[in-house]
């Protein structure tokens, strides 16, 4: 689908928890291949301290109805005042941006590895992977129980596993002492990956002590989300990237992390 | 309709809305979003002789109605711009100019003379002005014997249309655009962005990778007017005003200090729509007052 700028209806707001909303936006044109990953920046109010847009993975697409999701997690002004959003307001939304997940050609099995936020575009993976007959296992990280959202969801495309920091839900602990890390990695083709930074780098060196294939989605902080700004890059092999329009999914034998 | 178009030298512009270089990539990123077209003219990303990484991560920091960049010219150089990316520019009718940057003027030269070899480029925007690389850019629009030296070294050998984007981080900018004039500039532009810095509190750190960066945005507005409005007063080459522009009124208010066309900077991040607005309303703000020119307000400011 070709990138653009529209007003979007909010056609529903669910509050998943304290801190999570679900934005459902209804979309009056053409819905068409939207891919796990890219991502939509959303105008917010254009006040004085809110100059720019905040920008969302595309959480869930449901092509029969034209809406995308965006799940927002509370965490400053701006996210606070979109996730505010009344229904039946509007919202300017630029999308979809950037380069999703590269996706299996045949039946794989893969593993989706998500911690807090990063959660965001792992459903739509999830929707996608599993739709198109792979053997999709997702492993869940929070703090605590009640920030896992949406496991129903999640459990209809794939096998769930979860890990929390208080033992609430799961395996205690960060998502990557999960015990599916102590077995044999490479019974997975692929490891998909988005979380805060630490846990992407963390799951990124098990994969490569595997030598397993991984895929990780980054969210620099932006200006602009397709590609003239160039404040959001990150260092690859082939140099300065934008995480906009470079990614935000990047291979990890891309980045330069030390892991 | 009114007849919007106006001229900086040479450069005919159908209406008087540019966008500012390192907001609007190579023109080809916003085809998805408008038709580039519409513009009176865009600037190229700031191009050096060299290639150049540009600064580390983070480069970018949110602030009160603007923000603050630390990009540091990231460009291929002015060969791989050449080679790669003026043949997909050739396709736009309208005027593309290039932000032309260096380290000394030696290299400011090199570039200009490589540019000066593409037939479809209007003009330079030469850029004296980047606060965010370490030599060159900035320091040579600090003072005037470096800004006379380098716009000098420049018009020897670029033939077009050449514009000087000065820096407002100097104690008097007409000063120094007097200086540029009188070393043959056939325009200016201003402003480039404000040295500022962004401090995290909760991490006692610098938000940006090189400590301080260029403020831009409307934060700037009040400032760049009335620079423009000083400039105006002291050259008799056209300006084109730039500086937090975000809507037709805008663009409406650096016309009526001096400025013959405007630029688009920051707007374009927030709404890529935001040009195709601005023109219309400068159409419709002419003819609520009814003047039949863009030409009838430049510098008509009511004292």
């Amino acid at each position: 689908m070709r990138k653009s700028v529209q007003n979007l209806k909010v056609i529903a707001n669910l509050r998943l928890n304290d801190d999570h909303h679900l934005l459902q936006l209804y979309v009056p044109d053409d819905l068409e291949n939207i891919f796990p990953g890219q991502f939509a920046n959303i105008l917010v109010d254009q006040s004085q301290s809110i100059f720019l847009r905040r920008p969302f993975s595309i959480h869930a697409v449901d092509y029969q109805k034209n809406i995308i999701s965006i799940l927002i997690k509370e965490v400053g002004e701006g996210t606070r005042s979109l996730a505010h959003t009344p229904a039946d307001s509007y919202l300017n939304v630029i999308f979809p941006l950037g380069k999703g997940f590269t996706l299996p050609v045949s039946k794989e099995k893969v593993l989706l590895v998500g911690g807090g936020c990063g959660v965001a575009p792992l459903l739509h993976l999830a929707q996608v992977l599993s739709g198109n007959k792979n053997d999709v296992n997702i492993l869940l990280g929070a703090r605590s129980s009640v920030d896992l959202v949406e496991l129903d969801q999640y459990a209809s495309y794939g096998n769930v596993f979860t890990t929390t920091e208080d033992g609430s839900h799961g395996e205690k602990g960060f998502v990557t002492n999960h015990s599916i890390f102590s077995v044999k990695l490479d019974s997975f083709s692929k490891i998909y990956c988005c979380g805060p930074e630490p846990m992407m780098k963390a799951v990124a060196s098990k994969a490569k002590a595997n030598s397993v294939w991984c895929e990780v989605s980054l969210e620099n902080t932006m200006a602009c989300g397709f590609g003239v700004c160039l404040c959001c890059v990150t260092e690859t092999i082939q140099g300065h990237k934008c995480v906009c329009t470079d990614g935000p999914v990047f291979n990890i034998n891309q980045l330069k992390w030390q892991i | 309709m009114a007849d919007l178009s106006t001229i900086i030298h040479n450069i005919k512009l159908k209406n008087p809305v540019l966008t500012a270089s390192g907001t609007f990539g190579y023109g080809v990123e916003f085809d998805d979003f408008l038709d580039v077209n519409l513009l009176g003219g865009f600037i190229v990303k700031g191009t050096t002789i060299h290639p150049r990484q540009g600064n580390a991560y983070p480069r970018m920091a949110e602030t009160a109605s603007g923000m603050l960049n630390a990009v540091g010219l990231q460009n291929g150089g002015a060969r791989y711009f050449a080679t790669e990316i003026y043949p997909k520019l050739t396709k736009y009718e309208t005027n593309v100019l290039v932000n032309v940057s260096g380290s000394t003027v030696e290299e400011y030269v090199a570039c200009a003379e490589i540019i000066n070899e593409l037939d479809r480029i209007a003009g330079i925007e030469l850029n004296i002005s980047c606060p965010n690389v370490k030599e060159g850019g900035m320091a040579f629009g600090t003072s005037c014997p470096s800004a006379a030296a380098v716009v000098s070294a420049v018009r020897k050998v670029y033939k077009k249309t050449m514009i000087v984007k000065l820096s407002p981080n100097v104690t008097d900018i007409a000063e120094i655009a007097v200086a540029v004039e009188g070393a043959g500039a056939d325009g200016l532009s201003l402003i480039n962005t404000l040295l500022g810095m962004a401090i995290n509190a909760e991490t006692r750190k610098p938000v940006l990778s090189t400590i301080t960066g260029g403020l831009s945005g409307p934060a700037v507005k009040p400032i760049a007017l009335r620079m423009v409005w000083q400039v105006a007063q002291a050259v008799k080459i056209p300006i084109i005003g730039l500086g937090g522009i975000m809507n037709a009124t805008d663009a409406i208010e650096f016309f009526l200090a001096g400025a013959s066309a405007i630029q688009v900077g920051t707007a374009n991040f927030i709404d890529p729509l935001s040009i195709v607005k601005i023109i219309s309303g400068i159409d419709n703000y002419l003819n609520r007052h009814k003047f039949s020119s863009i030409n009838d307000i430049i510098g008509c400011l009511q004292m």
